[in-house]
């Protein structure tokens, strides 16, 4: 027997297995899934919810299986009829005061409270219980959180305080009048929230959801008297067709642009396009930087949870955030001059729309510093959920549609724009063009590997023109809080810095699908999936660079002139601000051994 | 780290919360004394303002949407400005079918509060409690551990006329 090998008994059949590990563990890696609520297994171990309950023989009571190491001998039983009475008394329990309006509930058909006791088989219901009568909190641009659906798992506070370190979130009071909430009670607008999404896409039931824009955007398609323009960022194709059934990482975009004309926008667009246009500026900004002594490391500023983040908790590093704008505003930027132009349309009578991986570029939209020329440029923001909902509201056939091409001149992308999606692509895309803006000559590999992959925080040293440039990537606020600490301690360490609020980057954004039944938040299975669905597009594309992207030259050539022209800066470039919302303070993380 | 509110200076209540903060600042898991920290600031201000806890928050380190769930769960946490005297109207069953809910209105009215504030005067904060006991008295309220019975309208509002003049007569 290995050393650290131990025997236990399941269900009676004897196993060997590592020690260190809990009963929950063991079970999952011999194919025995223990029911759970409050487990997540990127979080700390809470125990509260006790759905995870097995039989151990011997033990007193039943065993919180979630939380308990396995013992040498140790004989567990998780399907007794016991077990399965006991389990379902508790999740009873939690239905007995948890409104059972499913049928008109956001998360209906895909909801873990909802399969956990179809599980259970939990039929009848003979007893209703008190039931909870909070306000829903409306306030934030892109989140709602409604206490009523919330079942006290605390899986949303320890994602945004564990994963996110923003904190915004705790458990307020005690017993059954304990609510999830901000410090103070305060509505989410005025709280540390960043809008990042990522307690939406964590909480089992409809908790937390985003702030909707598809049912004014149903009302915008049915009006005539306005230009109906659509933009897609690069993640959405990754993912939407898991709300559709199909396996994550099926690269969807030509179904999406079908969807997009038959619900009725006039002009669908790729923010593909954008993507190769912000890294047009971003890298010339960098460039700028490096050579004129400019303020470094440069950080990017595409993603806008990490934008707040920033602003709140970083006051004094406003000036690092590159002043370019993100893909999606600097699609309404140009949607609503070059484009309105194009057609002769007043901006006024456009209606932008982005359908994005995220719920903070509801927030992003919102704010007036991405206004163009005092019009907004981005005047609804979906979610990929959001337009999954559409598309099948509209009855579109969208697993069967005719693939699609967008339109141009905002249709054409290179590689460098779909890469965009996944944590390190942006700085890749950049990196392809700042090598051809300093040197005049592309890049022998047009890869840039080691700042892919899900690692925490990914740095990499380029050479270019015997000059070395020192990049570093953090997904994940979390992380972005950790190398701030090495930032702050090694300021000359880095040139440029890729920052994207989400874990995965943009495909694991707070708007994105759901996990299916075989799947869970945050899974990096998935996640790498999307992920090789974009790079996979990047391969096959014959334009890898930003700069080769053709209709990018003629926007130069007939509208903005050049990279940091005055006319890109008075509409592709925008400044930030410093941030004080009432409670602050994030733990200050402990800076890597650098 | 953003924060302004580390400085309070003038507030001399301040300085002694950061002395106390500061005395347990080496101890192992400092953290943990946050809720003797708390007591010690309910003791300084009469109660956890959001002031009181973006402060302890910021000295210490904390997220304040921990301290907010800690001030939350404890009861003898006072997160409003407390009067000089606590109005706690009975509502045990006696007390609720003599007519408490009536007590309760003149009150209201009285102070011009509801159930947890405190009079602009400073002087009261209305509460409600549970059976206190004297259920031969119903309806029933205190003033701090004072029990008054039998309660009427004319009566609530003389009680605390009296309450009202010896407070401005000692200030
Ligand atoms: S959260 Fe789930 S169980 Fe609750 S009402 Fe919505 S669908 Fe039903
Ligand atoms: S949106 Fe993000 S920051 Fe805001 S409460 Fe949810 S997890 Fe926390
Ligand atoms: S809001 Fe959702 S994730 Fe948070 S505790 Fe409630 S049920 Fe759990
Ligand atoms: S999953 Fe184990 S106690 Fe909740
Ligand atoms: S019910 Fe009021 S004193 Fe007993």
């Amino acid at each position: 027997m290995k050393a650290n090998e131990i025997t236990i008994y399941i269900n009676n059949k004897q196993y060997k297995v590592q020690k260190g590990q809990t009963v929950m563990q063991a079970a999952d890696s011999l194919g025995y899934h223990i029911p759970r609520l409050c487990y997540h297994p990127k979080l700390s171990i809470e125990g509260a919810c006790r759905v995870c309950i097995v039989e151990v023989e011997g033990a007193k009571s039943f065993v919180a299986s979630c939380a308990a190491p396995v013992v040498d001998g140790m004989r567990i039983h998780t399907n007794t009829k016991a077990i399965r009475q006991a389990r379902r008394d508790i999740v009873e329990l939690i239905l007995d005061n948890h409104p059972q309006d499913c049928h008109t509930c956001e998360r209906d058909g895909n909801c873990e409270l909802q399969r956990l006791s179809a599980s259970m088989g939990i039929s009848k219901r003979f007893f209703e219980g008190e039931r909870k009568h909070y306000e829903e909190d409306h306030s934030s641009k892109s989140v709602v959180r409604n206490p009523n659906k919330c079942i006290l798992c605390g899986r949303c506070v320890r994602m945004c305080s564990q994963i996110q370190k923003v904190t915004n979130l705790g458990l307020a009071g005690r017993g059954f009048e304990t609510v999830v909430m901000p410090a103070f009670e305060q509505g989410m607008e005025d709280s540390v929230c960043v809008n990042c999404g990522q307690c939406i896409n964590i909480c089992p039931t409809a908790a937390f959801l985003e702030q909707g824009h598809s049912e004014a955007v149903f009302d915008i398609l049915s009006d005539d008297s306005v230009v109906k323009v659509v933009n897609v960022a690069p993640s959405v194709r990754a993912a939407i067709g898991e709300s559709f059934g199909l396996e994550a990482g099926t690269n969807c975009e030509g179904q999406i642009f079908a969807s997009l004309r038959k619900l009725g926008f006039d002009y669908v667009f790729d923010t593909n396009f954008t993507a190769d246009l912000t890294i047009m500026e971003e890298a010339a900004e960098l460039v700028e930087r490096i050579t004129t002594g400019g303020v470094l490391p440069m950080i990017t500023s595409c993603s806008p949870g990490w934008v707040k983040c920033l602003e709140q908790f970083h006051p004094d590093m406003v000036a690092h955030l590159s002043t370019c704008k993100s893909p999606m505003s600097m699609a309404g930027a140009i949607i609503k001059t070059y484009f309105a132009g194009k057609i002769g349309v007043d901006p006024k009578h456009i209606v932008n729309v982005g359908v994005m991986p995220c719920t903070a570029k509801k927030y992003e939209a919102a704010r007036p510093e991405m206004n163009t020329d005092g019009n907004i440029s981005t005047d609804y923001s979906l979610t990929t959920r959001e337009l999954a909902w559409m598309i099948k509201s509209a009855g579109i056939d969208f697993v069967n549609i005719k693939p699609e091409e967008p339109d141009n001149p905002i249709g054409l992308s290179t590689g460098a724009g779909v890469i965009f999606g996944a944590t390190g692509g942006v700085m890749e895309a950049a990196i392809r063009t700042a090598y051809y803006m300093i040197t005049g000559k592309e890049m022998g590999e047009v890869k840039v590997e080691a700042v892919r992959g899900f690692e925490g925080i990914k740095e990499a040293t380029l050479d270019i023109n015997d000059m070395e440039i020192r990049v570093a990537v953090a997904h994940g606020l979390g992380n972005a809080a950790k190398l701030m600490s090495i930032v702050k301690k090694h300021p000359e360490r880095y040139h440029f810095i890729e920052i994207m609020a989400c874990p995965g980057g943009c495909i694991g954004g707070g708007g994105q699908p759901y996990p299916m039944t075989n799947s869970i938040p945050l899974d990096e299975k998935s996640l790498a999936k999307r992920a090789s669905a974009l790079y996979n597009s990047d391969d096959a594309n014959e334009l890898r660079r930003s700069h080769e992207n053709p209709f990018i030259k003629t926007l130069y050539d007939e509208f903005l002139g050049e990279p940091l022209s005055e006319k890109s800066h008075r509409l592709l470039h925008t400044h930030y601000q410093r941030r004080e919302p009432n409670g602050i303070i994030p733990k200050e993380i402990e800076p890597l051994s650098a | 780290m953003s924060c302004n509110d580390c400085n309070k200076v003038g507030d001399p209540r301040y300085d002694e919360l950061k002395l106390y903060i500061d005395s347990l600042r080496d101890k192992p898991h400092f953290e943990s004394y946050l809720i003797a920290v708390l007591h010690r600031a309910q003791e300084l201000f009469g109660y956890l303002s959001e002031e009181t806890m973006n402060y302890v928050s910021c000295d210490m380190n904390i997220p304040t949407a921990q301290i907010w769930g800690v001030a939350t769960f404890y009861h003898f946490f006072n997160l409003t400005k407390q009067g000089k005297h606590t109005v706690s109207v009975c509502m045990g069953t006696a007390c609720y079918v003599k007519g408490a809910a009536d007590v309760l209105e003149t009150l209201k009215k009285e102070l011009g509060v509801e159930i947890g504030e405190t009079s602009d005067d400073g002087i009261f904060t209305l509460g409600e409690a549970r059976c206190v006991g004297a259920c031969g008295l119903a309806p029933v309220m205190m003033i701090d551990d004072e029990i008054y019975g039998d309660l009427t309208a004319d009566k609530v509002i003389s009680i605390i006329k009296k309450y009202r003049e010896e407070a401005k007569g000692a200030a």
